[in-house]
């Protein structure tokens, strides 16, 4: 009984840090898929949501706005990183690369010098626990993986049904041929861009009544967030999600029954198992 | 098409220059000879050659908390020295350099001070690891090299002649002075939860060694990766009837191990000891918190005004910017480190007491510096030692002094037992005086 408990626990835990990975890794994927680009500085747009969030509901006393207030501030700060950054270096691959890691930087420092070397909490907006016959367990972690997946739902509705999902798609697959066909691709760039940061800065904002908002926050999601992408296949948003979870449950269960050190090792050895064996990941370049 | 009009780049570059000049003004401190924002506090009494004290700080990277409140102690003990006269009539001038508590970094710290600054001693390192691979360099370059980092490293010996640590104690003589305590008041059956690394193994080998002396069992035993967020995973680790969690925590993610403590225990709730370490810089009545209500930390120096009330521990407070509640003066929800920053302030003053006991004048004198440092054994109560009389163990080069037991009551801290000096102390291992200058 007490095994099933513990399962229980590890699957419960799993499917709650896979979820919230599965938005921030979304956010990556989307980035990389339609901009063909990678952003090293997306574990801080993660931070910036957090530690956005802290402030908002600080100031407004509100988790609900701050919820909202988050990823729109995000956004802006993506779509002014777009504009000012990665524009005018032309999206080229290897220069967004080392820009991004100077984004990263400057918003850890940024951040840092504003908000200050601090873990602040923010109450949860609704606490409840949930009693399971072996163990108690936090109704936010439930309500954080239902938002999510809520969320995961809109994302994908927002790519395969509407106009911009179109646009999007397109320029995937083919971004001359999308501009011949009138595409405006620049802001589809900016567009996917503010949306992968806003996906992100989300789950920053969703865990702060978890695990606090703190300076140096970024660095872990965006390890995982490559992970996942890179399981699951470049660019594949289906692969990127069917990964987030799966590094989320083995995470959970290899870490309850045995140690998180080993979670982190059968996760990275996941990674290489994959580039070894199916370089293009689980779901293969190009399918959304 | 992209990059056709110019405003574009111009606006990158404004960008760019703001954030240069933003970085600038956090890097002049770290720039050779730049005077920068490094504390040049002199005052009208002392007079000559400045003492120049090389101080390596985590401002940025995962010390960062404590490096800022360890620079604004400082920054106050040595504008008091300064005022009181300098050190042997010697301005004191500290030179700071951020190591981003990095190991690394440390060891480039170290060489920058001693080589380019060419300070007189360095002190301040606060992060195990930091010290760890600081040492050794700080040995080589044969500088004097005061740590104030609570590890027992400095004590066991695996150090060398020149690393010091007077200014606070080290974990074995905390979990010494503590262990009877908490078998004797909270119970026998007693799991351990630790960082997983050297800071975290101290309490566990410690701990682990003087709990069956003292009639109780480890019945678990749960190392934390110092990265973790999450915890609930690590419970089901602690089995049922465990009388006391005996928790010490470094990082950012302690409030998540208390809340997450408390959904899963919910009302079966253990009895708790736990080291302020986990909880320095945050707020007690910080949401989240509510679980350690009732339950007991160590403090080395009691955070909230009044529950060690001595005229030296006010003077002291309000000398570097602490109000009654921990916070600075300043900034209510900016918490001081309050039980690990005082070694800071106590360091100096050690260096002061050395330096003029030895007549210290140049880098000339290390040898009689660090023997006079050897010999030192009492240290009295004063405005250089607020947080209480102290014993230096000159074989060790480590101090010895009081110990507090808190309990959270009313979103505070409230003392409820304090230790004696010879409660910590243990049977010394090391014997640095047999070492080579």
């Amino acid at each position: 009984m007490i095994a099933s408990g513990h399962l229980f626990l590890a699957l419960l835990e799993g499917l709650v840090s896979g979820l919230v990975l599965a938005l921030t890794a979304l956010g990556l994927s989307l980035v990389f898929g339609v901009m063909r680009i990678v952003n090293v500085a997306h574990g801080e747009f993660f931070m910036l949501g957090a530690v956005i969030a802290w402030f908002f509901s600080a100031a407004l006393g509100s988790f609900g706005l701050a919820l909202l207030a988050a990823p729109l501030a995000v956004g802006a700060i993506a779509l002014a990183a777009d504009r000012l950054i990665l524009r005018p270096i032309r999206y080229a691959p290897e220069a967004t690369i080392v820009a991004t890691i100077g984004l990263l930087y400057i918003l850890q420092q940024l951040v840092l010098m504003v908000y200050g070397p601090y873990a602040r909490p923010v109450d949860a907006p609704v606490y409840f626990r949930v009693e399971f016959p072996w163990f108690g367990y936090s109704g936010y972690k439930l309500v954080v993986a239902i938002l999510a997946a809520l969320l995961l739902g809109a994302t994908w509705l927002l790519i395969s049904r509407t106009r911009l999902g179109l646009y999007m798609r397109a320029t995937q697959q083919d971004p001359d041929v999308a501009r011949a066909f009138g595409v405006p691709t620049e802001r589809v760039y900016a567009a996917s861009f503010a949306l992968g940061a806003m996906l992100t800065a989300v789950a920053g904002a969703l865990v702060v009544p978890i695990q606090q908002a703190h300076y140096l926050m970024g660095l872990d999601a965006l390890l995982l967030s490559f992970m996942a992408v890179i399981i699951g296949g470049l660019g594949s948003l289906r692969g990127t999600l069917a990964a987030a979870l799966l590094i989320g449950l083995v995470d959970g269960v290899v870490s309850v029954f045995f140690s998180p050190t080993l979670a982190k090792i059968v996760a990275s050895a996941l990674v290489a198992l994959v580039l070894v064996g199916r370089s293009g990941g689980l779901f293969g370049e190009g399918a959304t | 098409m992209p990059g056709r009009r110019l405003t574009r780049r111009e606006a990158l570059k404004a960008a760019g220059a703001l954030a240069g000049a933003a970085a600038a003004g956090r890097l002049a401190g770290l720039l050779p000879g730049a005077p920068g924002p490094q504390q040049t506090v002199r005052a009208a009494a002392p007079s000559g050659t400045p003492l120049r004290i090389g101080f390596e700080v985590h401002r940025t990277g995962i010390g960062a908390v404590y490096g800022r409140w360890y620079e604004r102690t400082t920054t106050a003990a040595v504008r008091f020295i300064n005022e009181t006269g300098g050190i042997a009539g010697r301005p004191v001038q500290i030179v700071a350099e951020d190591d981003g508590t990095d190991p690394k970094r440390g060891v480039e710290v170290i060489e920058k001070l001693a080589q380019q600054h060419k300070v007189d001693f360095i002190f301040g390192t606060l992060f195990s690891n930091v010290v760890i691979a600081n040492a050794p360099r700080a040995g080589e370059l044969k500088i004097p090299y005061f740590v104030v980092s609570e590890g027992y490293h400095v004590a066991s010996g695996k150090l060398n002649r020149y690393t010091l640590q007077p200014g606070i104690t080290d974990v074995r003589a905390q979990v010494t002075a503590l262990a009877p305590w908490i078998v004797n008041n909270l119970g026998k059956r007693i799991a351990l939860v630790y960082p997983d690394y050297a800071f975290g193994y101290d309490h566990r080998d410690f701990m682990g060694a003087l709990a069956p002396r003292l009639g109780a069992t480890i019945v678990a035993q749960v190392p934390i990766p110092p990265t973790e967020t999450s915890f609930t995973r690590y419970f089901p680790r602690i089995p049922a009837n465990t009388d006391v969690i005996y928790h010490v925590m470094v990082g950012p993610g302690v409030l998540t191990f208390v809340k997450e403590m408390g959904e899963h225990f919910g009302a079966r709730k253990p009895k708790m000891f736990g080291f302020i370490d986990s909880l320095e810089g945050v707020d007690i009545a910080a949401p989240g918190l509510e679980y350690l209500d009732g339950t007991y930390i160590w403090e080395a120096f009691p955070r909230y005004a009044g529950e060690y009330n001595t005229p030296h521990e006010r003077a002291y407070r309000q000398r570097v910017g602490v109000g009654p509640t921990g916070a600075s003066t300043a900034d209510p929800k900016d918490i001081s480190t309050y039980s690990h920053m005082f070694g800071c302030w106590e360091t100096l003053f050690f260096i002061k007491r050395v330096v003029e006991a030895s007549g210290y004048r140049s880098p000339r004198d290390y040898k009689a510096l660090i023997e006079a440092a050897e010999k030192v054994t009492d240290i009295a109560e004063g405005p250089g030692h607020p947080q209480g009389p102290k014993r230096f163990v000159g074989r060790l080069h480590q101090v010895f002094g009081q110990q507090f037991v808190s309990q959270v009551a009313n979103k505070r801290l409230k003392v409820v037992h304090r230790t004696k000096i010879e409660d910590g102390m243990y049977t010394p291992e090391a014997d640095y005086t047999k070492q080579p200058l």
